[in-house]
């Protein structure tokens, strides 16, 4: 179990800098995971931590200790890879003990130390069959088990689960995380699949072209996204992002919606921390997920935050418990989950209620919140 | 692929049964036009000159006589020296051996750091190494020999090593450079953080699963030196020179009574270990074929 | 942070440093003999052939320069290496396209599901393992004039019936496309047949429900999709061609005369016979440039391609 700190990370390839100055802190025993589209940098900057790469400027600390010169050996982290990365000559025992081997661990350990790890992973039976011969989700096992051998402070996973069926996936899943809880080490968890990162981490650093663009807990980030590419990129089906104008009504201040019809509808928005006079007749962007806008919700009653709208339904997705209906405001797409039951048909005009409790606004121009809610959300670009 | 070619030929309506008659036809026509010469050489190699004269080139052996394999292996004539091809077979042989086995193992070793070591420049080291599959040996030849020359090892079968060792290293690289990088570098990766190094790698991981490249590589090097002409007649001396140089003044001396039969059991000798490799590890034979036509 | 666990750090770091630097040397150090060779037996020696062909060098090279006055002896005044370059011309030309059209036609005919494949494709292919010296020896015997085809023609009942290419000053360059095409077509083949493996069959699955025939299905589609296949080929037997060097000496010696010269043979005449190394030296000069101006845009596409594949 060790603290790791990354502090102003940046590096280099060529004249491409991927990672543009990188700051986390991971605290003991957390599951931080790094989510992010290809490209983002996210695998990179696993591999810095590693010490697969060097770094060219910024500091890694695992505790206390500087580690930007130490060798990945003497890092004491262990690496769990996209393709496994099992030695292919090698049958699961010598790929568990290569690492011990090398390391001048005594015989009688290492047979200790892989007696334990294949039964806590249920590979005892594979110990002497060669990485060819093993299913995917046993070679992930088997790649698991290398690290787990090691006992290492800090655990870093690579897109662990990406060569993996949808299904095997949601397993692996489970294990990984009961794992963590009993062992209880640092993880460091790269994925690009945000599923995978909400169900699995402690905190999530949503990372883009070489910037973190949000650092914070699943939950957080869900609700308080700090600006668009966040809120576009946490959440299926992802949060519906609708042009609009601010404006004053009454004694209120909302957005307009039209609906293809050409209706306008009056949303009114909380204003906490809105800084109206600036915004007021300006374009902004109203984000909401497509659970808020439903045929109705159970809190309906007596919140002034939810208002009616009716559209024309474009196209209807069944996924089982819910039916996606999507519709047109303000010229774009908009999905909205509602109850099967409460479903028209395509083409037929349907009344929607939008939770306006939970809207977010966004400047179209930076993309960032203009509002926020809460302050505990940190959006550090 | 299966499915390919059964969508193609898998109606039997007589069009069909016609095309494919055609197909064999010409397949059989083929083969028989690359067997004929190799037929040719065995059967005038166990006929008696007489026979040769007043047969005919396909015809066989009225009786089957050794006697051209006996005289071309131990005392047929290549120039002023008499004693067959034995010596020069040999002489190939000590020259193949240390020759392949030097070069395929720098070879792996080069290949292993352009695939897994990279540097700066390393890739652009790469391509100019690469450059030397390609480049004319003429080229080389007249400051190969001076230099050769100079260090001692001209009209020797060690200059004749040191040369095809140089010269087959762009090959072997290439080989190994192409084969390494199919090997995903997470491995190398996970065995950093294993805590082995550079060599330890290679030892333990990269070696172990590379016995087909090393086949590949082996069997290349092998052919290409065993059949090399120019380096032999260039660079050897009168009792340094390779098979193929010996062959060569076989067939073209012009003194005596020309004794087709006695060549063509010299040629069948100088092509016997090749031809062997080949029908041995055909598959790898071709790879590397392939690889090293194709990429070098 | 204790003064002792800092100095502690600080050990470990210098010790770290300095096996970090050695790992990043290791691997060059490694391969700076290969490097030393390249840059010496291949590039040196490259630069030291192109100097003497600079020079006025005869039996024994000299070093100093005298301009341009060989590749002008080369290009204007000496016949023999314009036939030298006229029969690498008729050679390579007649070669690759025989070659090219013996090995695709053989490629697409294997690859209709033949019964004994492997054992078409073993026998397409063994001239490869042979010598260009095994190859031109047997077919020096299959081609002599008196003993050789022309015979068993005759004795076929043809008694009209000549073949006396190999001594013939005008034929003889075709007998040496005919040894090596009967050695090379087999590699042409194995070439076009991986290109045809690798082609996708749901590809031609489109095509059929599309209705087309099965010449037309090749003609239209699989043939053009070869397209790097052949430039492939082209290539490699144009390399081949350059360098053609043995099969010219065994088959005729470059004769009759100096008929059947090819620039290789004519480079090692005039370098190693008749002792004129700055002659000699220029004209592998001029090879070079030829095989270079062929190779350096097929490598550099070759390269580029498979950088961006990983």
């Amino acid at each position: 179990m060790a603290s790791l700190t990354v502090s102003n990370i940046r590096k280099k390839f060529g004249n491409q800098e991927v990672l543009k100055g990188v700051s986390l802190s991971v605290k003991s025993g957390e599951f931080l995971v790094l989510v992010g589209p290809s490209g983002c940098g996210k695998s990179t900057l696993l591999n810095l931590i590693a010490g697969l790469e060097t770094i060219n400027s910024g500091e890694i600390r695992i505790d206390d200790q500087v580690v930007n010169d130490i060798r990945p050996k003497d890092r004491d982290i262990a690496m769990v890879f996209q393709s496994y990365a099992l030695y292919p000559s090698m049958n699961v025992r010598k790929n568990l003990s290569f690492g011990l081997e090398t390391r001048g661990v005594p015989k009688a350990q290492i047979e200790e130390t892989i007696r334990h790890v294949a039964q806590i992973l249920q590979i005892s039976e594979l110990l002497n069959r060669k990485p060819s011969q093993l299913s995917g989700g046993q070679r992930q096992r088997v790649a698991m088990g290398r690290a787990l051998a090691r006992d290492p402070a800090i655990f870093l996973f690579d897109e662990p689960l990406s060569n993996l069926d949808a299904k095997l996936r949601v397993e692996m899943r489970t294990e990984i995380k009961e794992l963590h809880q009993r062992i209880k080490t640092t993880i460091v968890y790269v994925t690009h699949d945000q599923i995978e990162a909400m169900t699995l981490a402690d905190r999530i650093a949503v990372m883009k072209d070489g910037f973190i663009h949000q650092f914070d807990t699943p939950q957080q980030l869900y609700d308080n996204p700090a600006n668009l590419f966040v809120a576009g990129f946490i959440g299926s089906p992802a949060m519906n992002f609708i042009p609009c104008r601010l404006v004053n009504q009454g004694n209120q201040t909302g957005v307009m919606l039209e609906n293809k019809a050409g209706r306008s509808f009056f949303m009114p928005v909380e204003q906490h921390d809105l800084d109206v006079k600036k915004w007021l007749d300006q374009e902004v962007i109203l984000g909401i997920r497509p659970e808020r806008i439903a045929s109705g919700f159970y809190e309906q009653e007596g919140n002034p935050m939810i208002h009616e709208i009716e559209c024309i339904v474009e196209v209807l997705e069944p996924t089982g418990p819910d039916t996606l209906v999507f519709v047109i405001i303000n010229d774009s797409k908009v999905t909205c989950r509602v109850s099967p039951h409460a479903v028209k048909a395509p083409g037929e005009s349907m009344k929607l209620m939008i939770d306006m409790s939970k809207a977010l606004l966004f400047d179209p121009g930076t993309g960032q919140r203009i509002e926020n809610q809460t302050a505990g959300s940190t959006g550090c670009t | 692929m299966r499915d390919k070619t059964a969508a193609l030929a898998g109606t039997s309506d007589p069009a069909t049964l016609i095309g494919r008659i055609i197909v064999y036809f010409v397949l059989i026509v083929a083969a028989v036009f690359f067997l004929i010469p190799f037929f040719v050489m065995i059967m005038t190699s166990i006929k008696s000159m007489n026979d040769i004269r007043t047969g005919y080139l396909i015809s066989l052996p009225r009786e089957i006589t050794i006697e051209a394999w006996v005289k071309a292996w131990d005392s047929a004539c290549t120039g002023i020296n008499c004693e067959g091809m034995k010596n020069y077979f040999w002489n190939s042989v000590r020259m193949v051996i240390p020759s392949v086995i030097i070069s395929t193992l720098i070879g792996a070793v080069n290949g292993y750091i352009f695939s897994k070591w990279r540097f700066k420049g390393s890739e652009t080291f790469f391509s100019f190494l690469l450059l030397g599959c390609f480049i004319p040996f003429q080229v080389i030849l007249l400051p190969m020999s001076q230099t050769l020359g100079l260090i001692g090892l001209g009209q020797s079968i060690y200059g004749l090593i040191f040369v095809h060792i140089v010269y087959g290293l762009p090959f072997t690289t290439l080989f190994f450079r192409n084969y390494y990088v199919t090997i995903p570098d997470e491995i190398i990766k996970a065995a950093k953080i294993d805590g082995a190094g550079f060599f330890r790698i290679f030892r333990k991981v990269i070696l172990p699963v590379s016995l087909p490249i090393f086949v590949v590589a082996i069997i290349w090097q092998t052919t290409q030196i065993w059949n090399d002409f120019l380096f032999g007649v260039a660079f050897s001396g009168s009792d340094s020179q390779p098979i193929t140089v010996a062959l060569n003044n076989l067939v073209n001396t012009s003194t005596g009574v020309k004794e087709y039969n006695v060549d063509m059991a010299a040629a069948i000798i100088a092509g016997l270990p090749t031809l062997f490799v080949y029908i041995v590890a055909g598959k790898y034979f071709l790879r590397g074929l392939v690889a090293g036509a194709v990429k070098g | 942070m204790d003064k002792s666990v800092n100095e502690n750090t600080k050990s470990t770091l210098l010790k770290t440093g300095f096996f970090n630097r050695l790992e990043t040397l290791l691997p060059k150090a490694v391969l700076f003999p290969t490097f030393a060779i390249a840059a010496i037996f291949i590039y040196g020696f490259i630069g030291w052939t192109t100097w003497i062909s600079f020079t006025d060098s005869r039996l024994l090279p000299k070093y100093e320069l005298a301009g341009f006055i060989q590749y002008i002896t080369l290009f204007t005044k000496e016949p023999r290496w314009w036939v030298a370059v006229g029969n690498l011309f008729i050679f390579s030309i007649l070669f690759i396209s025989i070659c090219i059209v013996i090995g695709l036609l053989l490629a697409i005919f294997l690859d209709q599901r033949i019964r004994g494949e492997s054992f078409f494709r073993t026998i397409y292919l063994y001239p490869m393992a042979l010598s260009f010296i095994v190859t031109g020896a047997a077919w020096r015997w299959i081609l002599n004039p008196n003993l050789g085809l022309e015979r068993l023609v005759q004795q076929l009942g043809f008694s009209e019936f000549t073949f006396r290419w190999l001594v013939d000053s005008h034929m003889a360059i075709y007998t040496i496309v005919i040894a090596a095409v009967w050695q090379s077509s087999g590699f042409v083949l194995a070439l076009f047949l991986a290109g045809l493996r690798g082609i996708d069959p749901a590809i031609i699955k489109a095509a059929q429900v599309d209705g087309a025939s099965l010449p037309r299905i090749y003609w239209r589609i699989i043939i053009p999709s070869l397209r790097p296949v052949f430039l492939s080929a082209v290539i490699i037997l144009m390399h081949i061609s350059i360098k053609s060097f043995d099969l010219v000496m065994v088959l005729t010696r470059g004769g009759p005369g100096y008929s059947t010269d090819m620039p290789a043979t004519f480079m090692y005449a005039f370098s190693f016979n008749r002792g004129r190394l700055g002659f000699g030296a220029a004209s592998a000069v001029i090879m070079f440039l030829a095989v270079m101006a062929i190779i350096i845009p097929y490598l550099y596409s070759e390269l580029r391609g498979t950088r961006n594949e990983r």
